[in-house]
């Protein structure tokens, strides 16, 4: 056996290496600019049409929020929905969302169909709101400190491992952080 | 009742695969023929019961079968037919059942052309064949099963991506997947060779023509896949250098350097430990490709399906397979006897100098894809690496590369006579750096890869011609050759491999034009028009009337009319649509285009702009003039030819005679 001829193997045994640690990663998880920022003014109209609109003045409240940015037309959505609404129902978290690039009437039917978790919903029809927020694609779902500052961002949708091994916790630090400023 | 039998078919397949994988290689070591002869029937068998599984599928698509999990996430019963029947291979699950079929199907022509092999090296080509789809079928059945039931049966399905209903793209990933699937025939040629420590002309002869098929199919992929790009994406792009793209580039870049040296095992019995490794790579390539387009490892943000646990069994799968067949070649390529000795300048330098780029530029390609990943496993910073590397690093690499194929086919074997070389091709290069010089003297503001491109171009084409019109002696049509029946007499006996290497490398060289026109001096006029507007773009005139909607089978659309005139003759109306579709709701824009020999006019037409009442409104609207752009299919279709003409060389349908190697490679190495 020549030594030459082990060159080639050698070169895929550290390129398996280097695939199978990228498998480990998450080329997903994008640092979001506005982690631990406080979150952009805006004001969106009511998905239900009321005149409450949802703005950011909510999400300084005083208690951890999430906001999840959603579209009827996006599969994934609907893939994550119920863990949402567990979210939301289990956890006694307050679940915003942000309607994105959608029809308000088909958002209501997707949500008249699946359940709505969502404590208020603004229809941000164009995605201007959606560029503030540095909006990649949807669903991202964005975990917010009493006093409106970003603890975390999650792209793509939530499913159990990531609600148990992500979501709670970041929630547990928003907690924490909210009662610390509080305090001072 | 039709889906369970596709699914129970493909477990039948998986079944014969399994033994196929396993009876014939041992029968082939313990010299048994019954169970060598197992292959065949396994082989036919495997395709039979495939085509079945991929008929139920279809079927399910065609008569829009919702209560197939599958069927409801790609289709809608809304859907024109011939979106219904690609949507079966429009997604993940489908197209590995694409896979396995077209893996079938080789495995089955291997076993009805291979009648001339040797009984135990077929039996180890079809061996290896059925190892590797065995993977494949466990693969889909543990996975990625596209006959999942779903219950409650939905009533509409959630539709195909509408960017992907389209028939540039309903026929790219059929063609792609013959491509690399063809690749695991030379594969499979190389690890029975490995196995049995013996790679002859003979051996070349029989790996060539898969190798030039799958080339063929590849270069169709590719070319269908960038057409697509072009005139839907609507940025009038065709090449971004992305991760999927560059997946199936790179073993594209191999099966050429592939297609070359074994030439050079054919001809002088050569390079022949290379060659073996070269074609283990391509099919390595092909894999790799799957894995990343599969496994979600690079792929956008935007692709939420992938899934981490199909990139596990994929990686192992790569690990069997290509650290398999490495291992082999580590331990056996050492038997392998070196060939006949040639000198630098000679054709088979030039053929070792070809593929060196060839996998040098493999190599960068690799590196600008991987190298995300890499620093991400490294460091954890989060990078992409864009066209400036690729064009950076890759065009470097094909100047040399296309300055050698030029001259190549002007060398003899063995060793070439530098001085009669430069004879032949003294006046090609004098035109070759005037055409470089006028461009230059012409674009004195424009980039300098145009002049370079340019000269380049008009000298690949000159010199693949001067060499056809060289073996014709076209030039002699004196009495001693036989005047013009005796030219039509060699045009007709002149062999196909030399057509094909004309039509192919002339191909390139109109690629090479196209590329460098349409890159170099495209205009482009971005501007926000309203009904009656002209807007001039590279001596044409375009005058926007409106805008009206229609309405398709599954979309509604707004539909720009422009009418282009040049010197105020008509040219062409162009009707640029901006689709919105309903299920999923997606907007995509159809760019009209109108191609001409001297380049292609394209435009789009973009959002409603309101302004308030008194402008009225206004639509945006992208206007371009690319020179040369057709070219860039035509070079792609001659490259296609050259390949199918090559193909039918009776050289290669006659086959090798069994032994051919005493009267050549003389001088050995030992």
């Amino acid at each position: 056996m020549r030594i030459k001829a082990l060159l080639p193997l050698l070169l895929f045994l550290i390129l398996a290496v280097a695939l199978g640690i990228g498998l480990t990663l998450k080329p997903r998880e994008i640092p979001s600019a506005l982690l631990e920022k406080p979150v952009p003014a805006f004001s969106l109209p009511n998905l239900e049409g009321s005149a409450d609109h949802f703005t950011d003045e909510d999400l300084r409240q005083g208690q951890v929020t999430v906001v999840n940015v959603f579209a009827s037309w996006c599969a994934p959505c609907r893939v994550e929905h119920p863990y949402l609404t567990a979210l939301a129902q289990d956890h006694d978290v307050a679940l915003y969302g942000i309607n994105y690039k959608d029809k308000p009437a088909d958002a209501q039917r997707f949500l008249s169909k699946l359940g709505n978790p969502y404590l208020k919903i603004g229809a941000d029809v164009n995605g201007r709101v959606g560029i503030d927020w540095g909006v990649y694609g949807v669903p991202e779902t964005f975990v917010i400190d009493g006093h409106g500052g970003i603890v975390y961002k999650h792209i793509g949708p939530i499913n159990t491992g990531d609600v148990e091994a992500k979501i709670l916790p970041m929630i547990e630090k928003a907690r924490h952080r909210t009662a610390k400023v509080q305090d001072q | 009742m039709t889906v369970e039998i596709g699914h129970f078919s493909l477990i039948l397949a998986f079944a014969l695969a399994v033994i196929q994988g396993s009876l014939p290689l041992w029968g082939a070591v313990r010299s048994d023929r019954r169970l060598m002869t197992v292959a065949s029937g396994a082989a036919i068998g495997q395709l039979l019961f495939v085509v079945i599984s991929f008929l139920c599928l279809m079927n399910a698509y065609i008569v829009s079968d919702f209560s197939v999990l599958n069927v409801v996430a790609n289709s809608h019963s809304q859907k024109p037919l011939l979106y219904k029947i690609s949507g079966v291979w429009g997604n993940h699950e489908g197209s590995l059942l694409l896979w396995v079929l077209i893996l079938a199907l080789f495995g089955a022509a291997v076993d009805l052309w291979g009648r001339n092999l040797p009984l135990s090296f077929k039996a180890r080509v079809l061996g290896v064949q059925a190892l590797i789809a065995t993977g494949f079928y466990l693969f889909i059945l543990l996975t990625s099963n596209p006959f999942e039931r779903v219950f409650p049966v939905p009533l509409e399905g959630r539709g195909l991506n509408p960017l992907l209903q389209d028939p540039g793209l309903a026929f790219h990933p059929p063609f792609l997947y013959l491509g690399y699937v063809g690749l695991s025939i030379a594969f499979s040629f190389a690890v029975a060779a490995l196995i049995e420590g013996r790679v002859d002309p003979v051996w070349a002869r029989w790996v060539r023509p898969w190798t030039l098929a799958a080339w063929v199919f590849l270069t169709i992929g590719i070319a269908l896949g960038s057409w697509w790009a072009y005139y839907e994406l609507g940025w009038g792009g065709w090449w971004f250098w992305d991760p999927v793209e560059n997946a199936s580039f790179m073993p594209w870049l191999v099966a050429t350097a592939l297609l070359h040296s074994a030439i050079v095992v054919e001809k002088r019995d050569s390079l022949k430990s290379w060659t073996v490794l070269l074609a283990i790579i391509a099919f390595s390539f092909s894999l790799l490709g799957t894995f990343l387009v599969r496994s979600g490892v690079l792929t956008s943000v935007h692709a939420f399906a992938t899934d981490p646990e199909r990139g596990v069994f994929i990686l192992i799968f790569l690990c069997l397979v290509i650290g398999g067949s490495l291992t082999l070649y580590a331990l056996k390529s050492g038997q392998l006897q070196p060939g006949g000795l040639f000198a630098p300048f000679s054709r088979e330098g030039a053929l070792v100098f070809n593929n060196l780029l060839l996998s040098v530029s493999t190599a960068t390609v690799l590196l600008g894809t991987l190298y995300p990943l890499f620093l991400d496993a490294v460091t954890g910073d989060k990078v992409s690496v864009g066209p400036p590397y690729f064009n950076g690093t890759f065009i470097p690499l094909m100047i040399p590369l296309v300055i050698a194929m030029g001259v190549a086919p002007h060398l003899s074997w063995k060793r070439a006579d530098v001085g009669a070389v430069w004879g032949r091709l003294r006046v090609v290069s004098v035109l070759s750096v005037i055409a470089a010089l006028v461009t230059a003297y012409l674009n004195s503001k424009g980039p300098v890869m145009a002049v370079a491109g340019v000269g380049l171009g008009v000298w690949l084409l000159l010199a693949t011609l001067q060499d056809f019109f060289a073996k014709l002696r076209l030039t002699s049509l004196r009495a001693e050759s036989g005047g013009l029946q005796g030219a039509a007499k060699r045009v007709r006996h002149l062999p196909k491999s030399v057509w094909g290497m004309t039509f192919a490398h002339g191909g390139m060289a109109i690629l090479i034009l196209g590329v460098t026109a349409s890159s170099s001096w495209q205009t482009e006029v971005l501007d926000i028009v309203k009904p009656g507007d002209v807007l001039h773009v590279a001596g044409y005139d375009f005058t926007f009337t409106g805008v009206e909607p229609v309405a398709g089978p599954n979309y509604t659309a707004l539909r720009g009319h422009i009418q282009v005139t040049k010197n105020g003759v008509a040219v062409k109306a162009l009707q640029p649509e901006s689709r919105t579709y309903f299920n999923p709701p997606m907007e995509t824009t159809e760019a009209a285009i109108h191609s001409m020999p001297g380049g292609d006019l394209f435009a789009v037409v973009g959002e409603r702009q309101t302004r308030g009442e008194a402008e009225g409104d206004r639509w945006a609207v992208r206007l371009y003039h690319k020179p040369l752009l057709p070219w860039l299919w035509a070079g792609a279709a001659l490259m296609v030819l050259g390949g199918l003409v090559s193909l039918t060389d009776r050289r290669l349908r006659v086959g090798a005679p069994k032994k051919r190697m005493g009267h050549h490679g003389g001088t050995n190495a030992h």
